[in-house]
């Protein structure tokens, strides 16, 4: 491998890009992927930025084994100051992107400053090119990224680029590549728009060296094999769209914004069903034997044509969530949120904050041809897909989040504003997965269901899933930190259950690949040290105690049916939780970081950085 | 035997490219996947073949080199390069109507699929986790074709 990660760094305000080589400091800590990008969100981010200024750099990172045959290595990892929650942002996608970028000889990107005009960048092997981008501008996601191979004349040509979300800085615009991948939560394509950065175009036909390369291919053969097993088999057949009937059944579906858990239209809306009547093929990320990407198409009726990838979280939202219980329209509904850019979780939770304001008539505006979202409304959820891209009318509204849409609007909607500092809740009830509940409180991407699994506890049939109790601390943080891991090396989680040691093999599979020595030991620190980072950048944000909470409604409505009838998350019982989980990661009982467990973990630099931001504020104050 | 060649069958071919990682392994011993023998296209988003040497009866290769560097097995029909012929113009690739001719940077000399002769098998094959490909001539392509054009006219009312 070259000597270090190299890092492009690219100032939009100049044109100009220059090429530095990450600490190795970096890597041995940090291991590459959301580790690497949040510790380099740390160094370029101003305290206090604003999201959506010049200030707010945008950081690119593949893992440390992306470009070789280890499965699902060839990802990246996106990070910003969220526009949505003000916290750290940051982001996963696949796909062909990740590996011609790692292919170019560089690991990382930091782009910095803003575009005078629409421009797109090209980065060719060593070279990289600022190139305008005003005639894709308001063009869709994937129609960018085939004129861009056209105008380049060449297939090989991968593109991440923004779709009419990210140019209107819509506060969840995601980040999209080859179609269909997305670096979808927390709002990264609306910084990009902020940029007026288009896309990042790459061709790199360069091999990536490794220290150990026989013991590494050896190894990833053996993984690919498994990989091919019962150990992948729910992400390989019927993919994660198989949860709309098992949470169903446990009533941790939720539906109608929250408001009950079970949906009575999920049989015809399940995985099941899904793959019986609309299933094509599957796509796979480079050298991921799994194929977890299942592609659907539409060949007859009103939605003919439509052809979308989804997973759970996607048909969730654009689903259940919104009372709705006929696959064509959330299939085109998909479809519609690729092109456009849209992180389907927080345009469903929008959708449905929306409804529900209807529902109660705390909001009568309505847009052109009297249309407003619905519950069981299809076409209202549709024809809205656009006005939240382009932010004409409602759409203006709810392109603003439901935390920022609640507040203006007032009048107790922040009671069904379900998100968790900012970011849009996923597709699990809180209220009957208490662990979860716990994970999403305290996640430091707000609610999100990837930085933290703590719904495997309450799945695991080891613990009292409606009842939160101490002891659930620790559990959340070693899922919490097994995802750092994870999202760090980076290896996909679909593959965690083909290793019989997950920590020790992956080492493995990074000192084989690096050369830097590492073991299970090291790499738990490694996890442990990234959301650390994480926790402490958002403590420099000013983060307080209060921030680790969830919305109103999961206190104060217990569920109306289902196995979780009368079941509601009580305040104490999360506040227990919470305590439980400082303690566990050695906080301070206010959730602040102690600069000696700092110290303890290697992060000696970033204490004394935020001892600074600190004492800066103090002085301010005075 | 008759000739048979890499054939990736699209329906099960996810795009995971190790068929490019497998052939640069096995002819490099690298992660060098410009040089690879088989290539994966992505027409679109939902969409992707791998694609090798077709072992074209009359090829268009042979008959586009102005060196005379390419040559056809009689027995395989893999397509022969002739190192010390071939300056590496390219003209074969811009013959090969399925992109199944690389060039190696590094040796400056163009580079076919010859179904890994020192191999039982070919390495892509052996590596592709979906079974996606096989070795076919085109009897056994059009065979299958007809089995499954049969299933779908029996099946169909």
């Amino acid at each position: 491998m070259e000597p270090g990660f190299r890092l492009l760094v690219i100032d939009l305000g100049a044109s100009s890009a220059s090429t530095q080589v990450v600490p190795p400091s970096y890597v041995e800590h940090y291991l590459g992927g959301v580790g690497l990008v949040v510790r380099l969100l740390w160094d370029y981010c101003p305290p206090g930025a604003d999201p959506l200024g010049p200030d707010n750099p945008l950081v690119f990172a593949t893992g440390a084994m992306a470009g070789t045959l280890v499965p699902t290595s060839s990802k990246h990892a996106v990070a910003a100051k969220s526009p949505l929650t003000g916290f750290v942002g940051d982001s996963l996608s696949g796909g062909p992107w990740s590996l011609a970028f790692r292919r170019t000889g560089y690991s990382a990107i930091v782009v910095q400053g803003m575009a005078p005009t629409p421009t797109y960048v090209f980065i060719d092997d060593d070279t990289v090119h600022f190139r305008p981008a005003t005639h894709l501008w308001g063009r869709g996601s994937y129609e960018t990224e085939q004129l861009i191979r056209k105008e380049l004349g060449d297939s090989a040509v991968r593109v991440s680029s923004i779709g009419p979300a990210g140019e209107n800085k819509v506060r969840y615009a995601c980040i999209g590549n080859d179609g269909t991948r997305q670096a979808g939560r927390t709002g990264l394509g609306a910084v990009m728009g902020s940029k007026r950065l288009k896309a990042i175009a790459v061709r790199g036909t360069r091999a990536v060296q490794v220290a150990n390369h026989d013991r590494l291919v050896q190894v990833s053969i053996d993984l690919l094999k498994r990989g091919q097993g019962p150990a992948t088999e729910k992400y390989r057949i019927l993919g994660t769209v198989g949860n709309v009937l098992s949470l169903n059944r446990l009533g941790a579906l939720p539906t109608n914004n929250f408001q009950r858990s079970t949906f009575p239209g999920a049989e015809a809306v399940s995985g099941e069903y899904l793959y019986q009547r609309y299933f094509r093929n599957t796509s796979a990320c480079p050298a991921c034997p799994i194929a977890c990407q299942h592609n659907y198409r539409v060949t007859e009726g009103e939605y003919q044509g439509t052809r979308a990838q989804l997973d759970y979280e996607s048909l969730f939202a654009l689903g259940p969530l919104n009372g709705i219980a006929s696959l064509p329209p959330i299939l085109r509904a998909a479809q519609l949120c690729d092109e456009l850019g849209l992180d389907t979780i927080s345009t469903g939770v929008a959708l449905a904050w929306a409804a529900e304001c209807y529902q109660r008539g705390v909001l009568d505006e309505v847009d052109r041809g009297a249309l407003h979202p619905a519950f069981g409304d299809y076409e209202a959820l549709l024809r809205m897909l656009p006005r939240i891209a382009t932010r004409s009318g409602l759409g203006d509204l709810l392109a603003e989040g439901v935390k920022r849409a609640s507040a203006s609007v007032g009048q107790g909607s922040e009671h069904w504003a379900m998100h968790a500092k900012g970011l849009e809740l996923p597709g699990y009830e809180p209220r009957t997965l208490k662990t979860l509940a716990l994970g999403l409180a305290t996640g430091t991407r707000g609610g999100c269901h990837n930085r933290s699994a703590a719904y495997d506890v309450d799945m695991s049939g080891t613990v009292d899933r409606f009842r939160g109790e101490v002891g659930r601390g620790p559990l959340a943080a070693e899922t919490e930190d097994l995802a750092a891991t994870l999202d760090s090396l980076i290896l996909c989680k679909f593959i965690r259950r083909c290793f019989d040691d997950l920590y020790a093999e992956s080492a493995r599979l990074f000192s084989l690949t690096t050369g830097l020595n590492s073991d299970a030991k090291e790499l738990r620190r490694a996890g442990q040290r990234v959301v650390n980072l994480k926790k402490a950048f958002n403590i420099r944000e000013g983060w307080t105690h209060q921030d680790d909470t969830l919305p109103p409604r999961l206190f104060s409505d217990p569920l109306p049916d289902g196995v979780g009838q009368g079941v509601s998350l009580g305040r104490e019982e999360l506040e227990l939780m919470i305590a439980d989980y400082y303690q566990a990661r050695g906080w301070t009982a206010q959730g602040l970081i102690p600069e000696k467990k700092l110290r303890e973990l290697g992060m000696g630099d970033i204490a004394a950085q935020l001892r600074e931001v600190h004492d800066g504020h103090r002085r301010h104050n005075l | 035997m008759a000739i048979a060649a890499i054939t990736c069958n699209p329906a099960l071919c996810t795009g995971c490219q190790v068929c490019e990682f497998a052939c640069a392994l096995a002819k490099a011993k690298s992660f060098d996947l410009e040089i690879a023998r088989i290539r994966t296209a992505r027409p679109e988003p939902d969409q992707a073949v791998s694609i090798a040497c077709r072992l074209c009866p009359s090829p268009p290769c042979v008959a586009s080199c102005p060196r005379d560097a390419l040559s056809q097995d009689p027995a395989k029909g893999i397509i022969l390069l002739n190192k010390a012929r071939c300056s590496g113009c390219g003209w074969c690739i811009e013959a090969c109507e399925f992109g199944a001719i690389a060039m190696d940077p590094s040796t400056k000399s163009v580079v076919i699929c010859d179904l890994c002769p020192d191999l039982p098998k070919p390495r892509c094959l052996e590596l592709c986790p979906q079974q996606a490909l096989s070795l076919s001539s085109p009897a056994q392509t059009a065979g299958r074709n007809r089995d499954r054009a049969a299933r779908r006219e029996l099946a169909s009312p």
